[in-house]
């Protein structure tokens, strides 16, 4: 089950010829795909592509009846290597991923792909997370579509340009034997818009029409002589074929604008920020009128030359708009214009700056500086920008953090107070939430190397003699290549650190997706599959399972142990309990739905005194749970603000079981409140209140009649 | 060629929330209103990690279909807020209205600002060991300052009072803000449209709707104020009267607030007998303060920070404070309990070898302490947590008969420590007195670092430690008042207590100071 349902979303899929799609652009492909006639269509999880994934996990009738193929791919690299039904066969195929961190793990596969060509038109969607709220290295696709020779389709970031770009994605393809790469950024993936939608159509040729006649060619296979035959053809026959293409069909654009002896050349997915900067120069309207032309490449490789020479040929100066770096177009440009032998000067890095996301100020300031060097009249005479150079005040920083009562605090404090017994490790991170623990309050963690790559990236310090390192990894890592990488090979190699693996029923941080050892029972897939039983069955001796990760005293007695005891071998924790945010969507509604039929129910949160709390906050700092919080100190005498436990509390227990376990304070409670007790409850609770209350108006009694000196006979202090 | 001398520009809003506030629920919403009112809706977002728990922004532009039909053209909208391009800010939370106008999305010329005043802290303000909260008067100042327009109110309270979400309350702010071109009745439409929590999120509407046509800010009133000790003294008691008598006539007015307070804690901790000790430790020291005289900032804060260490919190207090009558009242309105809801509550308590020891009478607590055929076996047993129900009659008798050790307090272990510490904090301030009132002050205010419970409160007393040795020997160099200081902060810097060790290396570097791993019990230091 994924964080949410989609049964909206998988509506949209079904509308038909002329229909209006309403919705997000990473829907908008998931529909142009099925338009397109895909045959099959596979990927792995990760903003922005999650959606994608979810929403066709979802839609498996309206696959069904088209007869496409959904895969939930391993991994990046096993989704690759599902094009190879490409290879042979005119069949059309989609897989979809994270980039650049999802085309790292899948370069083998495309490269082998690229290099024996496609007969059906092979399209990889990848969703380019770069810029703001990126969780990745900062780096461009555009590399690999250069190294393995696969065409980069790179369109105007609105939803008819990105649904056209599918269509002609998989033309181009079959047309030049050659994979494509769309490449969206994160926010043209989540962009709400609009387009004209045409019927689904079923495949042409399906999977089943090809597993009847299979087909053998050597000549596509990667091995020599073929291989050495696959380098010229790409060169000789494919990139010819794939430019006739791309001119024949105008993937690229050109917009004229008055002011012909200047141009902007740029990347598809900046067209709106260009835009948004030349209207507020007064240079376009918000319709994309301007006044100097512009060529945008929908197609950012490969470069046409044809089109660029004749964009450039009248011009002074141009200016080429390319996003990160190194700067592949810019270089290129130069190289056909001096080949050319066309001498307009060439503005880029020169003006916008080298490294980084190209956002609206970032390229109003590049434009302008432009205009400044190239056609100075052109500036507005008044600055459109009211220049605000204002000092900012002191804001909190507002790292991601673990949400409230997730499975995985109660683990990090668990490791916080182990290292203050037996003093600090080398803890190697993984990807996935658990990656949260190298930010405050935990400050836990040394590097993190890729998915599955936590265990491997402690190997260096397998023989060491000072104390054990410690890996993290969490169950998608494990099944992503944890299990073969990480594990099965420290047992191979005779590794003496402490794994933890962290268990918590899903693929948690891409939104909820099911993995192998999921609890859920899904009718489409095969979960199920125990972590521990993998783990044993690729030679781990030393195996710990802790059922319940909230117990902060087992976490820490186990981490204790895998970290002193004289077994040899690699220690493997299987920490275990079911991700908060997918519980609380499923339990949810239940417990609403009992509170409505008048049910008894108990619901659990934690609170704290503020008559005992003291204000230190080491509660907060080997948690830093969302709802437990702090605000000013109700006392009159106390300064430091009191902890205090919000309304969204979910009652997880980690609250109390640190400050069992951390010696903390006696401020923390848990209360039960229970709804439309049953008579026995009222009954009990009311005979124990008139107890309790009778005791205590007598306690208050005599404590009234105290004599005020009664203390002081024998210790005279004053 | 384009006609840009009369072109229609978007409507551009950009909303600030934390993930988990509804922003994406919101951006829904306006996106509905927009595209059922003539609008073409561009919205986008940058999820992903921020998703949890960090700070993330929504951007929305809106244009009129009519104007895209005219022209027979699609508006080329833009995927991000730019500075000096944003009509509408929107933040969930106050100092995310400090992140706009951090990121230049406020401008004079064109931006509305509509933020909930209330805060949630950031994980740094969180996990500080003592006040790290922000200020948030300069982003309130620069906002005044720097926006078209500006509009705050507590929307989170708004949202508790109509039990709904801030989300529907930021939408009702939006409407009454009257800046997009959209009858009421079209937003709420857009909310019942959507289908989930409707009846609730109309009524967050409308409270909302009117606070944001009003321009003075709404305070709320603070229901979580307490004050301990409020109940239990009883006013009429005679030797409370006499009591407030003594303090009216013998301290100086601007004080006599905070003893008041003192004395009232101090009976409530202990007896009458006590706070009129409290009284005389600080009439011993008045002659000394009041030749500071001023604003009496000295005796009020001795006269705090005495109060303060005179009623440290031992198991006898922690006991006492949880078995009161209304402390189930507090507990259900802390967990928002309705009344015909039964409340249950477990305390998380786990009284070690130490703190039993402190409760012993001095001399059987010292020897229990270092009698290891004793301490060990009882240090085992308590090696876990206890929870304990005082709503349940076992876990009422156990507590009410560790409060009822009050009468002994006296004469326990922890008491005695106690006042050696404070006699010795005392006799330190009288010295610093003599050098300067700034010394003092440092001096007064050090007893702030004691404090908490266990390892905490051992770690506040090694820090505490540190200062006075340090003032012992360097209290009189000229910089010493700023130097303690300096020391105080060091000691709130980090939990370890490096930055503290530093500081001290920095200014006495001859003296190093004092390890705060020792495992041995804090030796009571006479001073």
């Amino acid at each position: 089950m994924a964080e949410r349902t989609f049964v909206e979303e998988v509506k949209k899929l079904r509308l038909g010829e002329g229909e209006t799609f309403q919705g997000e652009g990473i829907l908008a492909v998931t529909k142009a795909l099925l338009q397109s006639g895909v045959a099959y269509v596979g990927g792995y999880q990760g903003a922005p592509i999650s959606h994608l994934m979810d929403v066709l996990a979802d839609a498996q009738p309206i696959l069904e009846e088209l007869g496409v193929h959904f895969e939930n791919n391993a991994s990046e690299a096993a989704a690759a290597a599902m094009l190879a039904a490409s290879v042979n066969y005119p069949l059309r195929g989609a897989v979809a991923w994270k980039s650049t961190v999802g085309t790292n793990v899948a370069s083998d596969a495309l490269a082998n792909l690229a290099s024996g060509g496609v007969t059906g038109g092979a399209l990889i969607i990848v969703g380019e997370d770069y810029g703001d709220g990126s969780s990745i290295m900062q780096e461009r696709t555009h590399a690999f579509a250069m190294k393995s020779q696969i065409w980069l389709l790179d369109p105007r970031p609105n939803l008819p340009s990105i649904v056209k770009a599918v269509e002609h994605g998989f033309a181009l393809s079959e047309a030049s034997n050659t994979p494509v790469m769309l490449e969206l950024r994160i926010r043209a993936c989540h962009v709400h818009g609009r387009f004209q939608a045409q019927a689904n159509r079923s495949p042409d040729f399906t999977i089943d029409d090809a597993l009847a006649n299979p087909v053998r060619d050597t000549s596509r296979i990667v091995l020599p002589p073929a291989s050495f035959q696959h380098e010229h053809e790409k060169v000789n026959a494919r990139w010819p074929a794939a430019v006739d293409y791309i001119k024949a069909h105008g993937l690229n654009e050109t917009f004229p604008g008055e002011h012909g002896e200047i141009g902007l050349i740029l990347q598809g997915g900046l067209y709106n920020t260009v835009i948004r900067g030349l209207e507020r120069l007064g240079l376009a309207d918000t319709f994309g009128n301007t006044r100097i032309p512009l060529h945008v490449l929908n197609v950012t490789y490969p470069l046409v030359d044809d089109e660029l020479e004749a964009f450039c040929a009248d011009k002074r100066a141009v200016m080429m708009i390319e996003e990160g770096q190194p700067d592949y177009l810019e270089q290129a440009l130069a190289s056909i214009l001096r080949r050319a032998d066309i001498a307009t000067r060439i503005h880029g890095k020169d003006v916008l700056p080298k490294a980084g996301e190209y956002n609206g100020q970032v390229m109003l300031k590049g434009l302008r500086d432009f205009l400044a060097a190239a056609e100075p009249d052109l500036l507005p005479a008044s600055e459109a920008q009211p220049a605000l150079d204002i000092q900012a005040p002191a804001l909190p920083p507002r790292p991601p953090g673990f949400c409230t009562g997730c499975p995985e605090r109660p683990i990090f404090t668990a490791m916080k107070l182990v290292e203050r017994e037996l003093g600090p490790r080398h803890v190697s991170c993984d990807i996935g939430c658990h990656l949260f623990s190298i930010l405050p309050p935990f400050n836990i963690g040394n590097t993190t190397m890729g998915y599955g790559l936590g265990a491997s990236a402690a190997s260096a310090f397998h023989g060491s003699k000072g104390g054990r390192a410690i890996s993290v990894m969490g169950d998608g890592g494990f099944w992503h290549n944890g299990l073969t990488n990480g594990v099965a090979n420290a047992v191979y190699n005779g590794d003496d650190d402490v794994l933890l693996i962290v268990d918590n029923y899903y693929s948690a941080a891409t939104g909820g997706q099911d993995l192998p050892s999921s609890r859920a029972e899904n009718p489409l897939r095969h979960t199920n599959i125990p972590i521990e039983q993998a783990v044993k069955g690729v030679g781990v001796k030393w195996v710990r399972v802790v059922d319940h990760t909230y117990d902060v005293q087992r976490m820490k007695d186990t981490l204790t142990e895998a970290l002193t005891t004289r077994e040899k071998g690699p220690k493997v924790i299987i920490a275990q309990s079911e991700c908060m945010l997918n519980k609380q969507r499923r339990e949810k509604p239940k417990v609403r739905q009992a509170l409505k039929e008048g049910k008894r129910t108990v619901r659990q949160r934690f609170g704290v005194d503020s008559d005992t709390c003291t204000g230190d906050h080491a509660c907060i700092r080997i948690s830093g749970c969302p709802s437990l919080s702090i605000r000013p100190n109700p006392d009159p005498l106390r300064e430091h603000p009191v902890a205090q436990v919000d309304n969204t509390c979910v009652g997880c227990g980690l609250c109390g079981e640190a400050a069992h376990a951390a010696v903390l304070c006696p401020s923390f409670y848990r209360a039960d409140v229970i709804s439309h007790p049953n008579r026995w409850d009222r009954l009990l609770h009311r005979w124990r209140q008139g107890l309790i209350q009778r005791l205590q108006a007598w306690r208050e009694k005599r404590l009234a009649q105290l004599p005020p000196s009664a203390h002081l006979t024998g210790e005279p202090h004053a | 060629m384009p006609d840009l001398t009369n072109a229609t520009r978007p409507i551009t809003l950009a909303i600030m929330a934390m993930g988990g506030q509804g922003g994406g629920v919101l951006s829904d919403w306006i996106v509905h209103l927009a595209e059922s009112h003539g609008y073409l809706a561009q919205a986008t977002s940058v999820p992903g990690v921020a998703q949890r728990t960090g700070a993330t922004i929504y951007y929305l532009e809106l244009f009129p279909e009519a104007e895209a039909e005219r022209t027979g053209q699609a508006p080329v909208l833009a995927l991000m807020p730019s500075p000096g391009d944003v009509d509408i800010v929107l933040a969930a939370e106050f100092m995310e209205a400090g992140r706009a106008l951090e990121r230049g999305l406020v401008t004079p010329d064109r931006t509305t600002v509509i933020a909930s005043s209330h805060r949630v802290y950031g994980i740094t303000e969180k996990s500080a060991m003592g006040d790290g909260i922000l200020d948030p008067m300069p982003v309130r100042e620069q906002l005044n300052q720097h926006a078209l327009r500006f509009i705050e109110f507590d929307m989170e309270a708004t949202a508790r009072r109509q039990g709904s979400v801030i989300s529907a309350v930021l939408f009702g702010a939006l409407a009454g803000s009257q800046t997009l071109p959209f009858p009421r009745a079209a937003f709420e439409q857009a909310i019942r449209d959507g289908g989930i929590g409707v009846t609730a999120s109309l009524r967050a509407f409308d409270d909302s709707y009117r606070q944001a046509q009003d321009t003075a800010p709404r305070t709320e009133p603070d229901a979580s104020s307490h004050r301990p000790g409020e109940t239990a003294p009883r006013p009429e008691a005679a030797e409370l009267v006499a009591l407030k008598d003594e303090v009216d006539s013998r301290f100086p007015e601007p004080a006599r607030e905070v003893i008041h307070q003192g004395v009232l804690r101090l009976i409530d901790y202990q007896d009458a007998a006590y706070a009129s000790e409290y009284l005389a430790l600080l009439q011993q020291r008045l002659p000394l303060l009041q030749q500071q005289a001023g604003d009496h900032h000295l005796l009020r804060e001795l006269a705090r920070h005495l109060a303060l260490w005179l009623s440290y919190e031992d198991t006898i207090r922690v006991a006492d404070l949880k078995i009161r009558r209304d402390r189930v009242e507090r507990v259900r309105s802390e967990v928002k309990a309705e009344p015909d809801q039964i409340v249950y509550t477990a305390e998380f308590m786990h009284p070690r070898v130490e703190e039993i020891c402190d409760t012993l009478p001095a001399g059987l607590g010292r020897w229990v302490l270092r009698t290891g055929w004793v301490r060990r076996p009882l240090a085992k047993l308590t090696q876990r947590g206890r929870r304990i129900s005082p709503q349940k009659l076992r876990g009422f008798l156990l507590l009410m008969s560790v409060a009822s050790l009050r009468r002994w307090r006296r004469k326990t272990l922890r008491y005695r420590e106690e006042r050696e510490r404070i006699d010795g904090w005392l006799s330190a301030v009288d010295r610093a007195l003599a050098i300067s009132p700034e010394v003092a002050l440092e001096v007064i205010k050090a007893q702030g670092l004691v404090k908490g419970y266990g390892d905490t409160h051992r770690r506040g007393l090694a820090s505490f430690d540190t200062l006075m040795q340090a003032f012992e020997r360097q209290g009189d160099a000229p910089d010493a008042a700023a130097r303690l200081r300096q020391l105080r902060d060091a000691a709130l810097a980090d939990e370890k207590g490096e930055t503290l060790t530093q500081s001290v290396g920095e200014w006495q570097p001859e003296q190093p100071a004092r390890s705060e791993d020792d495992p041995s019990r804090i030796a009571v230091k006479q001073l």
